[in-house]
């Protein structure tokens, strides 16, 4: 059996999630085994129709009322207990932020080590193998997990969803039992920051802005192109956040986070290494940039060479025409 | 508070990352080491819990004697302990190796202590498994990715970043804490600081000295292949002045790439 845990947050399920559960359910055709999914959460039986269309042949609902705040203590005992009855061969969490607290504690509980962040999953002889970056994307390892169940998490935006199919199946829930005096720490509140945008990571368009930009003010002109691009975030380079421009949430490079959207734009960003390990594993790259000579043309599928203050305007211009269409 | 900052020794982010395709490793020669980047903040966080709240700022490193290099850094930023954790196994990227070596140290060595501050992942590994591995093996509240901490009495409030939020969490102590950019601004080393860190003596533990062997501590997992990402083509340069250009790449990312 291939178990995969479902992210949900604010009472909606994550896409990441069901990236994971279709990659689960390609690597369950193979292995001639079965995917599940598993809920950890206080009311979320409604929820498991949802995960059916993507492959889980049944939805295991672990409810307890304190599993509305999240915690990674409470939600370990959970899984932990769930994947000792079943016995899976593999384990996949999402690598959002929430699967990227959990899945190590888990791992831990159950004394196996665990693969993160991956970008390539694959069975050779029934057995689980799987690819993930290091150094930010300047190498990748293909690992083998030597013990059971091997755990690994995804990468959210790399696996494709399955095409989704009608289709119901078995919902078993489970009231699970947690003294509460046993949980020192969990959630109790969601801040959210005034214009909260959407996350570079979860974004199928990312527009991101280096020290070309010459200042915080001009950001506005990249947050202008993602009001009109769907899915849309503002990304930015070290240099630009190290300089106060934007925050660091923003950032995109190795001490920042690795983005693979489907279209990458690079203004006025010079293309330093740490950068590029970032962002170029995205499908389609476009660097602006007045200096030809500048390093992210090398990694462009599409570049202009210019000010860019000279060619926004007409960028945003002509991509609103375009999406009006 | 005695508070305890697990740190490691990296290649900088400037690296050109080359391989032993024979070995599966990364070729370490010519490499510049320095503290991993979000250890910093570790760091830091910690001696600014010190100078509020007083205590004991011990760091600790798991890795060759090579690593005593950071920690002297660490020592001349402020901190008041180091200790090396003596491990010349190579680079299995695998933390549950680590994790098993810094829960047993905290057992055998440190039982008192109130804080353990990490860095949320070091720069290389980009695991960031170790801070909820420990966590999960000492049975202690985590948080991770902190961009604020603010700690009262035996209880604690951090705020976590997540997908466009922050999660703020309360949680007891001792706790867990992982360090994300944005917490504070590490401070530089002081040159009273460096000739203080050159005369500190910093202990070092061997693993026989935990009571681990090393069959408990085999990695679970193996590197099989190491390669370089396969290398991106340089694409088109789009001529013309700006509104051309502009209005030409439009039209290639909608008929061309169809990514609009």
């Amino acid at each position: 059996m291939i178990l995969v845990f479902i992210e949900v947050r604010e009472g909606k399920v994550k896409k990441s999630s069901l990236e994971v559960l279709s990659e689960g359910s390609r690597r369950a055709g193979e292995m001639k085994t079965e995917v599940n999914a598993v809920f950890v959460g206080h009311n979320q039986e409604n929820l498991a129709s949802e995960v059916f269309p993507y492959g889980a042949s049944k939805v295991y609902v672990l409810e307890n009322s304190l599993f509305g705040h999240y915690s990674a203590q409470s939600f370990t005992q959970a899984l932990v207990s769930l994947v000792e009855e079943l016995k899976p061969e593999v384990l996949f969490f999402s690598a959002g932020s929430m699967g990227k607290d959990l899945a190590p504690r888990v791992a831990a509980k159950l004394g196996v080590s665990l693969a993160s962040d991956c970008t390539k999953t694959a069975s050779k002889e029934g057995k689980l193998e799987v690819t993930r970056p290091i150094f930010a994307g300047k190498a990748l390892a293909t690992i083998n997990l030597k013990s059971l169940p091997q755990i690994a998490s995804l990468r959210p935006n790399v696996f494709p969803l399955t095409k989704p199919v009608s289709k119901k199946g078995e919902v078993i829930k489970k009231d699970v039992v947690i003294p509460e005096d046993q949980i020192k720490g969990k959630t109790v509140d969601i801040l959210r920051e005034e214009g909260a945008e959407l996350d570079v990571t979860e974004a199928e368009v990312v527009i991101s802005g280096g020290r070309g930009m010459k200042g915080p003010e001009n950001y506005d002109l990249l947050r202008e192109l993602t009001a009109i691009l769907p899915h849309s975030a503002v990304g930015a380079s070290r240099s630009a956040v190290d300089a106060g421009w934007i925050g660091h949430q923003h950032q995109v490079g190795q001490t920042g986070k690795t983005v693979s959207p489907n279209l990458y734009l690079a203004i006025g960003i010079s293309g330093a290494i740490q950068h590029l390990a970032g962002m170029s594993s995205s499908k389609y790259i476009v660097a602006v940039n007045k200096d030809p000579e500048a390093p992210i043309f090398k990694v462009a599928d599409y570049g202009i060479v210019a000010d860019l203050f000279k060619v926004i305007p007409y960028l945003k211009e002509e991509l609103r025409k375009i999406l009006s269409e | 508070m005695n508070v305890y900052v697990f740190v490691k020794r990296v290649p900088d982010t400037e690296s050109k990352i080359k391989i032993n395709h024979e070995t599966n490793t990364v070729i370490e020669e010519g490499l510049n080491f320095v503290l991993s980047p979000y250890d910093e903040y570790a760091v830091e966080e910690a001696l600014r819990i010190r100078e509020a709240k007083g205590g004991e700022v011990t760091v600790v490193s798991v890795g060759t004697e090579e690593s005593l290099v950071i920690l002297k850094k660490c020592l001349a930023m402020g901190a008041d302990e180091a200790v090396l954790v003596k491990d010349d196994a190579p680079e299995a990227y695998d933390g549950l190796r680590t994790s098993k070596i810094i829960s047993q140290v905290m057992r055998k060595k440190f039982q008192n202590f109130d804080l353990l501050l990490f860095g949320k992942q070091s720069v290389g590994a980009d695991n960031a498994q170790v801070p909820s591995m420990v966590a999960g093996f000492l049975g202690l509240p985590q948080v991770n990715v902190v961009t604020k901490l603010e700690i009262e009495g035996n209880r604690g409030i951090a705020h976590r970043e997540i997908e466009g939020v922050l999660e703020k969490n309360e949680f007891s102590l001792p706790a867990i804490i992982s360090a994300q950019k944005g917490l504070n601004e590490p401070r530089y080393e002081t040159l009273k600081g460096i000739m203080m860190a050159k005369k500190k003596e910093i202990p070092i533990l061997a693993l026989n000295d935990l009571d681990l062997s090393e069959e408990e501590i085999m990695p679970q997992l193996e590197i099989i292949k190491m390669e370089s990402p396969p290398p991106r083509q340089a694409g088109k340069i789009i001529e013309g002045e700006p509104a051309e250009a502009a209005k030409k790449l439009v039209e290639l990312l909608r008929n061309e790439a169809k990514v609009i």
